[in-house]
């Protein structure tokens, strides 16, 4: 049986380290609120947004010259995936479902004859592909949990296009956990490139007859202008429902191990208790003994 | 919706700015500044750097001031999706000098096309800035 100091040890250090998760879990809690609104405040743009493309997208399409952003490169070869991650650790599953995930699209699509591409958001993402698919990835982005404005998924986006335009790839397809609830993350895949006018709902499917715009300037001037913009407005979408994701997976999983550590405690304070209990026995005992032989 | 006014939003990437109902809604478009009325045809238009002026009444209620961006309209509502937008009341002078100088100081460092458009774009927004506190 252990003794009684190595288990006093032992307790105190899942005390510690019980401590550490509490905290964690507390400060997860007031970061999630915080990425919450952020991801909130932003969906009213996105939404306009998407309204204003889709109107558009239904008076360009069927003109010649559209943007390639819009019409695709008429191939389907190769496809670059946007894998969306956390810098940090210690949230769970949150990074492993999402490159568990993206590995059984990425062998799908290479089963398929098809070349992928990997871009990396995130530090675990692309030290977890970095394993087995280091030479798909060209291009990592890490740092996003500092300070994220608008402008850094501009430059993704800006950086997306160049490679875009430059024939690097035909489709690109975004990966990201989408924030359900504190407990539940969904793994997402949503295409970004070309455009994809997300499906209409019912109700406006139903109502009435789709107005006719006036443009100014011209469609495909706006269009040009609005497409890297959409796209943009896209990723940051993409990231910020991730890292309300992150912390709601983080203190979900910090949650689970508070209580855990508390168990540890229980347990391992029973067997203290018992030991120290056979070690009073004992004694007594061999008192007792020495007593009577005298 | 109150019969007779517009309903105007406007949107920067990172929030709903300004959500209400107006009399009528002057907006800079890229091709010139267009006013919206209550019954406008349905229209869809791109920004240039500018100030918005949304009428109450006949007065001008509040000015905002945006950076680049679109505009959708129809008849019963104007939307705005701004690339940036300040209240022009919030806005400070010092701070617009600095922001020119430092766009200015960008666009003699830049040192490829890409980095000289970008700090065209943002000289070009300070200035538009300048002009509207005159």
């Amino acid at each position: 049986m252990a003794n009684l100091k190595t288990l006093r040890l032992r307790i105190r250090s899942v005390r510690s380290t019980q401590k550490i998760t509490r905290a964690m879990k507390m400060v997860a809690a007031s970061k999630l609120r915080r990425a919450q609104e952020r991801a909130e405040a932003a969906r009213p743009y996105a939404l306009r947004m998407e309204r204003m493309l889709r109107s558009l997208a239904g008076s360009v399409a069927s003109v010649d010259g559209a943007p390639k952003l819009i019409a695709g490169t008429g191939q389907d070869r190769t496809h670059l995936l946007l894998i969306i991650t956390s810098d940090r650790g210690l949230c769970g599953g949150f990074n492993t479902s999402i490159v568990r995930a993206a590995r059984a699209r990425i062998a799908e699509m290479k089963g398929a004859g098809k070349i992928v591409k990997l871009f990396c958001v995130g530090r675990k993402g692309r030290d977890q592909l970095r394993r087995d698919h280091g030479s798909a990835i060209i291009g990592t982005i890490d740092g996003i949990d500092r300070g994220l404005g608008f402008h850094k998924a501009e430059d993704i986006g800006q950086r997306l296009v160049d490679m875009f335009e430059g024939g690097e790839f035909d489709v690109c397809t975004v990966v990201f956990n989408r924030f359900k609830s504190v407990i539940a993350q969904v793994v997402t895949f949503q295409q970004l490139m070309p455009f994809q006018a997300p499906p209409k709902d019912a109700a406006e499917a139903s109502g009435a007859p789709k107005a006719i715009y006036e443009f100014e300037p011209d469609e495909t001037e706006i269009l040009a202008d609005l497409l890297p913009r959409n796209l943009a407005v896209q990723i940051y979408g993409s990231i910020l429902e991730s890292q309300a994701s992150e912390q709601g997976a983080r203190m979900t999983a910090m949650d689970n191990a508070t209580r855990n550590a508390g168990d540890m405690i229980g347990r391992l304070t029973m067997v203290y208790n018992r030991t120290r209990q056979a070690v009073i026995t004992r004694e007594i005992i061999e008192i007792v003994s020495g007593a009577e032989a005298l | 919706m109150a019969e007779g006014k517009v309903s105007f939003e406007l949107v920067s990437p990172d929030r709903l700015l300004l959500s209400t109902e107006a009399d009528m809604v002057v907006v800079p478009g890229a091709e010139g500044d267009f006013g919206v009325l209550p019954g406008h045809a349905p229209f869809i238009s791109s920004l240039r750097s500018g100030v918005i002026d949304v009428y109450d009444g006949v007065k001008v209620g509040s000015r905002i001031f945006v950076a680049d961006g679109f505009a959708e309209v129809t008849p019963e509502r104007c939307t705005v999706l701004a690339g940036e937008a300040v209240p022009l009341d919030g806005i400070d002078r010092a701070a617009v000098d600095k922001r020119l100088a430092d766009a200015e100081l960008d666009l003699r460092d830049a040192s490829d096309e890409r980095e000289r458009a970008k700090a065209q774009t943002a000289a070009n927004v300070a200035r538009a800035l300048l002009e509207a506190l005159r």
